[in-house]
């Protein structure tokens, strides 16, 4: 095995221990820390496939991952957090250990998903589509058990990083447009977000996602 | 060159509003740039028509019989809603539920949107096609929270973070597709390119083009409201401003589902086997019974319609899934008559519900005799959405049955059935509303009652005869479907 491919399995093993570390978080600040180095992971990982294939395009990939996910939106989640003085929150997790088991399932069930695509992508870091799989299952996962608001947007981000790793694993990364696009859409995203946070503590209060359960077809 | 104005237009238009969308006359300058869209959308439509398919900007668009036709739609509905809006966003800011800011935000966001919907149909590349969708999201979702309430709140939350979802899913059903295109067509920009993957079709790896069938279904299925993915749509669509509910059922819903059959159409190719047709069939069947149910426990009015437009979603996809030149060009019909039905619909209702100063329906009583237009109104786009005849609607879902009937005879009975239940729990609501005694006050501006009939005098036409020219464009666009 090339020192790149391992060099990629490392990160890749590195990636999916962050997503388990983020579901376990209660602390916004730290998943906010969790969140930027699992972007700085996805930065590297891309950067290693582009120096070990030599496709330029992927090294702008990495450099705008590095950027936009390591840099960007965690100071940008960082400073919505301050000014919404929830920084110190701690977010009561019920069931860690269920959530960990049923984390642990999902990662099974990915790579048997994964199996038989993975054998089709010819590239050297097929073997990590299945952990990509697992990042995202494990990001549903948190969005689905989390309270808060600005959690819930973490997992959709880490989830986009789930996605973009299985893009870089499976094919070296989309076509260069596609991939600028995506990241404006994310970026454009984190903003409306940013923007629904104040409105939902403007009108409830609280960021808790326990009062947006109000709606339904119940008569 | 039509093309790129059309793409142009509505990013000129959305920064000229964004910084004076507030300005009296902001909601005519809104449907004056859809209005010119309109024209651009005609003119490209009559350039494809005559003269067959056609790329443009080194293959990055592309334009043939099935998109150029979602294109018109798109423009004609964007316009009509933009006049429409008018009358209706003014009571709106007289009544002090939106400000300045709000004003400025709505039409910027209106622009906007118009401009991602284009983008996703004239866009060749699968890729763009995803970030336009994405796109649309963006831009609705605050216009769903415009009036800050604690429901649109909820409901733009619900709407984000579902859609988000299931477009992500969409994103790694267009990267598995990707993946399969690579070994045919070679890495690079072209490999995601539609009319270069349409061409080597037969030759994806059949494997991995169904999984990546499945992610795209309930991808964009999410944005097209097929049951069990549908849970935002009755509440975006209740609880924003009425011109946004009339455009994402009569846009949104319909490129959504452009997206999917395109999809549809290249794992046909791929596998030889009617896996994605069945897909459809089911996702269509289950989500027209279970929207027939839900319709019978409505009380908002919005709400029923959405849960209206969910029903006609499924029904859509469900001759999608069924494919061949009958139920395929059925369809197509259906799309435009629903898009057009629809938006008359809350046109109607948009202004009724102003009126009686609720969108419970309990509240809304004798439309036609305080204001006979839109009374009528709402009762014959009403008649018309349920398949009465000898409106368009009709005649697609007889199409669509008698298709479903000799192909698919177990299914029949079903859709029967499930329109059945629909037509007794809507119609029975809307007579309500219109005769009665009335309630409610009139309104300062005059409500423009003028796209409602025009949407439906359109409809109408289209039940009692088609014309030759749009039968042979419907024709043509099915034939691509197979």
């Amino acid at each position: 095995m090339s020192l790149a491919a391992q060099l990629i399995d490392l990160l890749a093993a590195l990636l999916l221990l962050m997503a388990f570390a983020m579901l376990a978080q209660r602390r916004l600040m730290a998943l906010i820390g969790l969140f930027a180095f699992q972007g700085a992971l996805l930065a590297a990982s891309t950067a290693v496939v582009a120096w070990s294939t030599g496709q330029a395009h992927l090294w702008w990939s990495a450099g705008l991952t590095a950027l936009l996910k390591a840099v960007v939106l965690p100071l940008v989640l960082r400073r919505l957090a301050v000014r919404l003085a929830v920084a110190r929150d701690v977010e009561p997790l019920v069931n860690v250990p269920t959530t960990l088991l049923v984390g642990i399932a999902l990662v099974v069930v990915a790579f048997d998903l994964a199996l038989p695509m993975a054998e089709l992508a010819g590239t050297i870091t097929r073997g990590t589509l299945g952990i990509a799989m697992a990042c995202v299952l494990l990001s549903l996962l948190m969005m689905i058990t989390r309270r808060r608001a600005i959690a819930q947007v973490i997992g959709f981000l880490s989830l986009e990083n789930g996605l973009f790793f299985a893009a870089t694993g499976a094919t070296y990364g989309m076509p260069m447009v596609v991939e600028l696009g995506i990241a404006l859409d994310v970026l454009v995203g984190v903003l409306v977000f940013g923007i629904f946070f104040f409105r939902i503590r403007e009108t409830f209060d609280s960021l808790d996602v326990e009062h947006l359960e109000k709606l339904g077809d119940r008569g | 060159m039509s093309l790129l104005l059309l793409l142009v237009l509505p990013l000129a238009g959305a920064a000229l509003l964004a910084l004076r969308g507030e300005r009296p006359e902001a909601a005519a300058v809104n449907a004056i740039f859809a209005g010119a869209g309109l024209a651009c959308a005609a003119g490209l439509a009559l350039k494809v028509v005559a003269g067959g398919p056609l790329v443009a900007f080194g293959e990055q668009f592309h334009l043939d019989a099935f998109n150029v036709f979602l294109v018109v739609l798109t423009a004609f509905v964007g316009f009509t809603t933009a006049l429409f809006s008018r009358p209706y966003m003014r009571t709106e800011a007289d009544r002090e539920r939106i400000g300045a800011r709000g004003l400025r935000l709505y039409h910027a966001m209106y622009q906007l949107f118009l401009f991602t919907m284009q983008l996703a149909l004239t866009t060749n590349n699968l890729g763009i096609l995803w970030v336009a969708m994405e796109g649309a999201t963006l831009a609705t979702v605050l216009l769903v929270s415009l009036y800050r309430t604690p429901a649109s709140l909820e409901a733009a939350w619900k709407y984000f973070l579902l859609c988000g979802v299931g477009i992500a899913q969409a994103l790694f059903g267009t990267i598995l597709l990707y993946l399969a295109a690579e070994k045919a067509l070679g890495a690079g920009g072209t490999a995601l390119l539609w009319t270069h993957l349409a061409a080597v079709k037969s030759g994806l790896e059949p494997g991995v083009l169904a999984i990546a069938f499945v992610f795209l279904l309930t991808g964009y299925g999410t944005k097209v409201g097929l049951v069990p993915l549908h849970n935002w749509l009755p509440d975006a669509h209740a609880e924003g401003p009425t011109p946004i509910s009339a455009v994402l059922s009569g846009l949104l819903l319909n490129v959504a589902l452009y997206a999917v059959v395109r999809g549809k159409v290249l794992v046909d190719g791929a596998l030889g086997t009617p896996l994605a047709g069945r897909l459809m069939m089911g996702f269509g069947l289950l989500t027209v019974v279970v929207a027939a149910l839900f319709l019978v426990r409505q009380r908002d009015v919005k709400r029923l319609f959405a849960w209206s437009s969910i029903e006609h979603m499924g029904l859509i996809t469900f001759a999608f899934g069924m494919g061949g030149a009958v139920a395929s060009f059925a369809a197509l019909l259906h799309m435009t008559v629903h898009s057009l039905t629809k938006s008359a619909i809350f046109f109607a209702a948009g202004h009724a519900a102003q009126k009686a100063g609720t969108q419970a329906m309990d509240g809304i009583r004798g439309l036609v005799s305080r204001s006979p237009a839109v009374g009528w109104g709402l009762l014959l786009g009403t008649l018309a959405i349920l398949g009465v005849p000898p409106f368009g609607v009709f005649t697609a879902e007889f199409m669509i049955l008698t298709t479903a009937m000799g192909r698919q005879p177990w299914a029949a009975p079903v859709l029967l059935l499930a329109l059945g239940v629909a037509f007794a729990a809507v119609f029975g609501r809307v007579q309500a509303m219109v005769f009665g005694e009335p309630t409610g006050e009139p309104l300062k501006h005059r409500p423009l009652t003028a796209p409602v009939f025009v949407h439906l005098a359109i409809v109408l036409l289209l039940g009692l005869w088609i014309p030759p020219w749009i039968a042979a464009w419907y024709r043509q666009a099915a034939s691509m479907l197979g």
